[in-house]
């Protein structure tokens, strides 16, 4: 088991380093088609050369090979003409920004010369809420659902979890979440904020349009809830055909054969077979949640890692850019570790070499 | 074993003196798409203390649903129980409330089914899996329980029982699993034991072991075997009684001497001469003709009609054959049962 978990660890390296080289490349494409980011900071005015070059190489885009389109910034020219073994070239931005990420924990500032590390320290724990409400609700709501129409497959019920689960999964998130803040947030909200007898903390709070920095995890609930719901469908489905294999399994007709009530044979029997699977889609589908939340945060206009990446592109930081989602990459590998170590915590047959 | 029994509750109705267990008449179908399949249809059949009856009968033949039927472990729909009574000690089981008939079970009517890989639980511990059954109906603590675990596994003849105990089932070999689920039917001290193809699924010398641990065991606990099976070799080692069934009917039914010495129905006939023998080596193999009926489609009258060799215009008409008293103590479902038993 521990060699495995170094063999995994091992394998994050080449994983981390090649999506960073990826954003790298993009951000600076960007960089290099578009023009100098700094030059937003000063609107339409025309700021001094000298001004603009100072800022530039403050920021970190003074790099000359931001100014070759296609240039992948991995090398550049010596200034004393050595560089690396002689060849007049030595490690460009790419390395640069490597070093700096993984030796001096410096991911860098953004156009207003704030430290990623503080822009993430901040936006955190707003995503770590949507996504701790999307989870809760996705598991809870969507296990809940599966076992029911799995224990009675072909019921009304599970009809109707099989319906509303397709309806769910083929609608995209961003339409959804524009739906849902129109008519929950807006119509229905403004509805709940003309009764009197309604506490704040719901109409405004909880069924507020966007994210209400006085109520921080009540007007958080509807935007996790819809960032939860795509997979909640999937996990309903994936607990149902579960539940419908299990229940007809030789070792459940045994545990009725021992004389267990019926709690019993389902509630140990069965549900304990039937969730290894779905527990891995959870812990696999946080990644996919991290994604989603970018998306959700935009519509819902929460101050988290989602829209900070989403702004931050916009406006080509990309020192931003790659901090935020090298770390995102992260969470979403040592997620899967994770869930691949409960994989064989839950099912004992599972060993890792 | 006898603290044990303390905690049983006390099942209304129960006579001391009656037989352990009596089927009589028992039919269960399926409803499925396709129709209905009529999978027993009246099955009778009485089993004494300490004794051995073996159910015997090819693939389908609804063997396995009577032994389902009697434990009320049908999977519900699509499989009914649609008359006849399961008589333990004078109680029909079958009009026992649902509470009351699964305090029976493993109680007094335990279970060992055929691949012991499936039917235990491969997430749980076999320690746990045994341990539930004293948790759930003597309402022992956690500990106590595994400690009878650990004794019930010796008693099987598990070696190192004491380790074993927190094994999984895919960490012992078939033959131990196999010991694992009859340790786990005798745990409650049952009075009937329904073993359903408890070698099958085993090599030849460990079916040997596992069948001479399972006589040994019922001796000395003077329990009755129900053994539901389809090899002829296990029958004539230890059954008492053999019922054979054919298309959800038993056929026949006589002790076992009587059985190998002068079939007296002529499936049961085409099964003794369609086993290997020494002494024929090298000629071709005698097998009985054709397939069995699909149980959505019985033929009328006698079932096996279609692939007997005595067939004449009274089998192909319903009614189906009675049961010929042939002897005293043994019944065949023929009309020229004579002529079987006398061509021998």
């Amino acid at each position: 088991m521990g060699r495995y978990v170094i063999r995994r660890l091992l394998q994050f390296i080449p994983t981390v380093l090649g999506t960073m080289f990826l954003l790298h490349y993009i951000t600076s494409l960007a960089i290099q088609f578009s023009g100098n980011p700094v030059r937003a900071l000063f609107g339409d005015r025309t700021p001094p050369p000298a001004l603009l070059q100072a800022i530039t190489e403050r920021l970190g885009y003074g790099d000359p090979c931001l100014d070759r389109k296609g240039d992948p910034c991995l090398w550049r020219a010596a200034e004393d003409g050595g560089g690396l073994l002689g060849s007049g070239y030595e490690l460009g931005l790419f390395f640069d920004r490597l070093h700096g990420i993984f030796f001096n924990f410096d991911f860098g500032i953004n156009l207003r010369q704030q430290e990623v590390t503080d822009l993430v320290a901040n936006a955190i724990p707003f995503t770590l809420k949507l996504l701790v409400i999307a989870i809760v609700f996705e598991a809870v709501v969507g296990i809940a659902a599966g076992v029911l129409a799995g224990l009675r497959g072909g019921s009304f019920l599970d009809y109707m979890v099989k319906i509303s689960t397709v309806f769910v999964i083929s609608v995209p998130i961003f339409v959804l979440g524009l739906v849902v803040r129109e008519f929950v947030g807006v119509k229905f909200g403004n509805v709940l904020r003309g009764q009197d007898w309604i506490p704040d903390l719901i109409s405004v709070g909880v069924f507020s349009p966007v994210f209400k920095p006085d109520y921080p995890l009540a007007s958080l609930i509807i935007p996790g809830m819809v960032l939860g719901s795509v997979s909640l469908a999937t996990t309903a489905r994936l607990t149902r055909t579960s539940i419908m294999e299990n229940v007809r399994a030789d070792y459940v007709r045994t545990a009725k054969a021992k004389g267990l009530t019926n709690k019993r044979v389902i509630g140990v029997h069965t549900l304990r077979n039937s969730l290894i699977p779905v527990i891995t889609f959870l812990g696999v589908d946080i990644g996919a949640a991290m994604a989603g939340a970018v998306v959700t945060e935009t519509i819902f206009n929460v101050p988290g890692i989602g829209r900070l990446v989403t702004m931050s592109a916009r406006t080509g930081e990309s020192s931003v850019v790659i901090g935020v989602v090298t770390m995102l990459v992260l969470v979403v590998l040592l997620a899967n570790l994770l869930v691949d170590i409960l994989y064989a915590v839950l099912d004992p047959r599972i060993r890792y070499e | 074993m006898t603290d044990v029994n303390v905690k049983m509750e006390a099942l209304a109705g129960v006579d001391p003196n009656a037989l352990p267990l009596q089927v009589k008449d028992l039919h269960v179908e399926f409803r499925t798409r396709n129709g209905i399949a009529h999978a027993v249809n009246g099955v009778s059949f009485d089993l004494r203390a300490g004794e051995t009856r073996a159910i015997l009968g090819e693939s389908g033949c609804g063997k396995s649903v009577t032994a389902q039927a009697i434990m009320g472990i049908l999977d519900s729909p699509p499989g009914f129980v649609t008359g006849g009574e399961i008589l333990y000690r004078g109680v029909d089981l079958l009009k026992l409330p649902e509470s009351e008939r699964r305090k029976v079970r493993a109680n007094r009517i335990a279970m060992i089914f055929q691949d012991a890989l499936s039917a235990l639980n491969p997430v749980f511990t076999v320690g746990f899996q045994l341990a539930e059954l004293f948790r759930m109906h003597r309402g022992m603590s956690r500990q106590d329980a595994k400690a009878r675990a650990v004794e019930l596994l010796d008693l099987v003849k598990i070696p190192a029982a004491r380790q074993r105990v927190n094994d999984y089932p895919h960490q012992f070999s078939g033959g131990m699993r196999q010991r694992v689920m009859i340790a786990m039917a005798l745990a409650l001290d049952p009075e009937v034991l329904i073993a359903d193809e408890p070698t099958t699924a085993l090599d030849v010398t460990v079916q040997a072991q596992i069948m001479a641990l399972l006589a040994e065991l019922q001796r000395e606990r003077n329990m009755g075997l129900v053994l539901i099976t389809h090899d002829m070799g296990v029958v004539a080692d230890v059954a008492d009684r053999i019922s054979v069934m054919y298309a959800g009917r038993v056929i026949e039914e006589a002790g076992v001497d009587d059985i190998y010495a002068s079939p007296a129905h002529p499936y049961t006939k085409g099964l003794l001469e369609s086993i290997p023998r020494l002494d024929l080596k090298g000629q071709e193999l005698s097998a009985i003709k054709g397939l069995p009926p699909a149980l959505t489609n019985i033929p009328p009258g006698c079932a096996f009609n279609p692939r007997c060799r005595y067939t004449q215009e009274v089998c192909r008409e319903d009614p189906v054959p009675p049961l010929y008293q042939v002897s005293p103590s043994r019944t065949a479902a023929c009309h020229f049962w004579k002529e079987v038993k006398g061509d021998e």
